[in-house]
């Protein structure tokens, strides 16, 4: 699964992050090819949303560097980064609540000036999600959750994105509508080609869609691996897929204990 | 008859209140600061536009003029913030809003500095003219302030509600987060929302001194401006205009059937009854911001 230079799409390197003084990730290293799904595991304050940000250029780092196809572009303004081909959906949505639907994706497609390109791409986002289309003059903070996180996704697709970066889309999602949306990131990632990274705290739906993945723990990576082979690892049966037949209760009980360490 | 005439120079007064207040509103739905200069701003603009048309000045075309004041006051308000507001980033609002205070203060200075600090009047092409309907006698000056004001909001509307700038302009005032997720370039969309209530405080600044007279202290209506933009909902730009408008109104009324001096105290006590009995202002947008 890697591109014809043999060359990762995404390749980070030594990244460190920080806010004020507090060291929020350590000396992060990770790949993504080019057409895969990545998938970055950890419990609240790993240190997953610091990386995307970082990357994402929201925030700086102090150290490391991130190449896009071989190009540096750690420390550039979001709108550069964007404009590089990464675009970012953020944990929590953060869609513009007195925007309509469609103007939300219209702001996707900020940096782009090709009028046809970004009219052929809000179709594609309306085959994908037709609720959205159904709702596209409603304002969009009027949305259920579960439709704001697929107008995020949405949004982040009109920037027409070399790699997105997804942020905990399972949020607060019952699981019939996590199931929705992530057999839809299955299908973009299948039929459109789309690169994605996708921090998540939900293993088991996470893995089942990624290609590969990584664990990150106070902001290092601990373990990576094949998507198939992490599925059978004992320490993320336990830790992360709980009782199969209970997966939120061993969840709950996984972050306690992080918590008391 | 009587009463139509104080309609319209009510009217006409709201309008340049209502300007003002936008640009309040404006600046303050961007950035969560209020520009407490905003008045000296439209005084500035007028003085501008004066200094380059009037006889005793420099004597341009009047409409040159006017182009040239416009263009100046955006550029000024896109360098401000360029320069000094984008180093202030991160810092409370309370120093951003403690900064216009102090630019006033330095506007109405330079202004007194070079133009004096004499009243003066814009010399336009519409000063003295007279509309008549019949016994009704309307100012051309005034008629000329509704016009304008009518068409710079259907202007701005269409550009707040169809260009990719101003949905950029109300995405980024909606969650700024969101926006630089987006690549909109925030920063410069900050300079271009003062660059923009620069223009329209000039614009409110000729108006005001094509109907009257104007020394450098005029931009202290500013505070009149102020109240009616929280009478409209501080959020609101068709809120902003609507209080001006409801300012302007009440004051030629109140002068006229209330006893000398209780007239000025009328906006405030608008505003007062306002807060208590809907916090919001009458055009609130319900919204939950994030920064
Ligand atoms: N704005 C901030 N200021 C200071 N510290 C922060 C800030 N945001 C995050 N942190 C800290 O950085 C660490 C990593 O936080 P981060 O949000 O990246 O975690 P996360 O893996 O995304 O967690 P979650 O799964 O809960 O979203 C945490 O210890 C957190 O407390
Ligand atoms: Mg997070």
């Amino acid at each position: 699964m890697t591109n014809e230079h043999n060359q990762p799409l995404l390749k980070i390197d030594n990244l460190e992050s920080y806010y004020g003084p507090i060291m929020a990730i350590r000396g992060v290293s990770l790949e993504v090819n080019e057409g895969q799904i990545v998938t970055v595991l950890g419990a609240n304050g790993a240190g997953k949303t610091t990386l995307l940000k970082t990357i994402s250029g929201v925030m700086d780092p102090e150290k490391g560097t991130v190449a896009l196809s071989g190009e540096f572009i750690q420390g550039l303004a979001p709108d550069k980064v964007v404009q590089k081909g990464i675009v970012h959906v953020p944990e929590g949505r953060e869609i513009f609540p007195i925007l309509t639907v469609e103007d939300n994706l219209k702001m996707g497609a900020y940096t782009r000036s090709d009028k046809a390109g970004v009219a052929a791409d809000m179709e594609l986002v309306y085959d994908y999600f037709p609720i959205l289309k159904e709702r596209r003059s409603q304002e969009a903070g009027t949305l259920s959750g579960g439709q704001q996180q697929m107008l995020a996704i949405g949004r982040g697709l009109m920037a027409k994105p070399r790699i997105m970066l997804l942020d905990e889309p399972s949020l607060g999602l019952s699981p019939l509508l996590v199931k929705e949306i992530f057999s839809i990131i299955r299908r973009l990632n299948r039929e459109q080609n789309v690169t994605m990274m996708l921090v998540e705290q939900n293993a088991k739906v996470a893995l089942d869609v990624a290609h590969y993945g990584y664990v990150m723990e106070l902001g290092r990576i601990v373990m990576s691996g094949e998507a198939a082979k992490l599925r059978e690892s004992k320490d993320i049966q336990e830790f992360y897929l709980g009782a199969q037949q209970d997966t939120q209760r061993g969840q709950r009980r996984w972050k306690q204990r992080k918590t008391w360490r | 008859m009587d009463i139509l005439q104080l309609i319209v120079s009510g009217l006409a007064n709201g309008c340049v209140y209502g300007l003002i207040a936008l640009g309040f509103v404006l600046i303050y739905k961007a950035t969560e600061a209020v520009n407490f200069a905003q008045g000296d701003f439209m005084m500035l603009g007028a003085f501008i536009t004066l200094g380059f048309t009037n006889a005793d000045h420099m004597d341009l075309p009047f409409w040159l003029s006017v182009i040239l004041a416009i263009g100046i006051m955006g550029i000024l308000g896109y360098l401000l913030d360029m320069i000094v507001l984008r180093r202030m980033f991160g810092q409370s609002q309370v120093a951003v809003v403690i900064l216009t205070i102090a630019l006033g203060f330095v506007i109405r200075f330079i202004a007194g500095l070079i133009w004096g600090h004499e009243p003066q009047s814009l010399e336009s092409p519409l000063s003295g003219l007279e509309l008549r309907f019949g016994g009704l006698v309307l100012g051309m000056d005034e008629v000329w302030v509704i016009i304008v004001t009518v068409a710079l909001t259907a202007l701005l509307y269409v550009f707040f509600a169809r260009t990719k700038l101003g949905i950029g302009m109300q995405a980024s005032s909606q969650n700024q987060l969101a926006a630089y997720y987006m690549g909109i370039p925030v920063k410069r969309i900050h300079s271009m929302i003062w660059a923009l209530s620069g223009v329209v405080a000039a614009i409110a600044g000729i108006l005001f001194a094509s109907k009257g007279s104007i020394d450098p202290t005029a931009g202290l209506l500013g505070i009149k401006a102020f109240a009616a933009a929280v009478i409209g909902g501080f959020g609101s730009l068709p809120g902003a205009l609507l209080g001006g408008i409801i300012v302007g109104l009440v004051e030629p009324f109140a002068a006229r059937y209330m006893p000398a001096g209780y007239s000025q105290i009328f906006p405030y006590l608008i505003l007062v009854v306002m807060l208590v009995v809907r916090p919001h202002g009458i055009l609130s947008q319900i919204q939950t911001k994030k920064v």
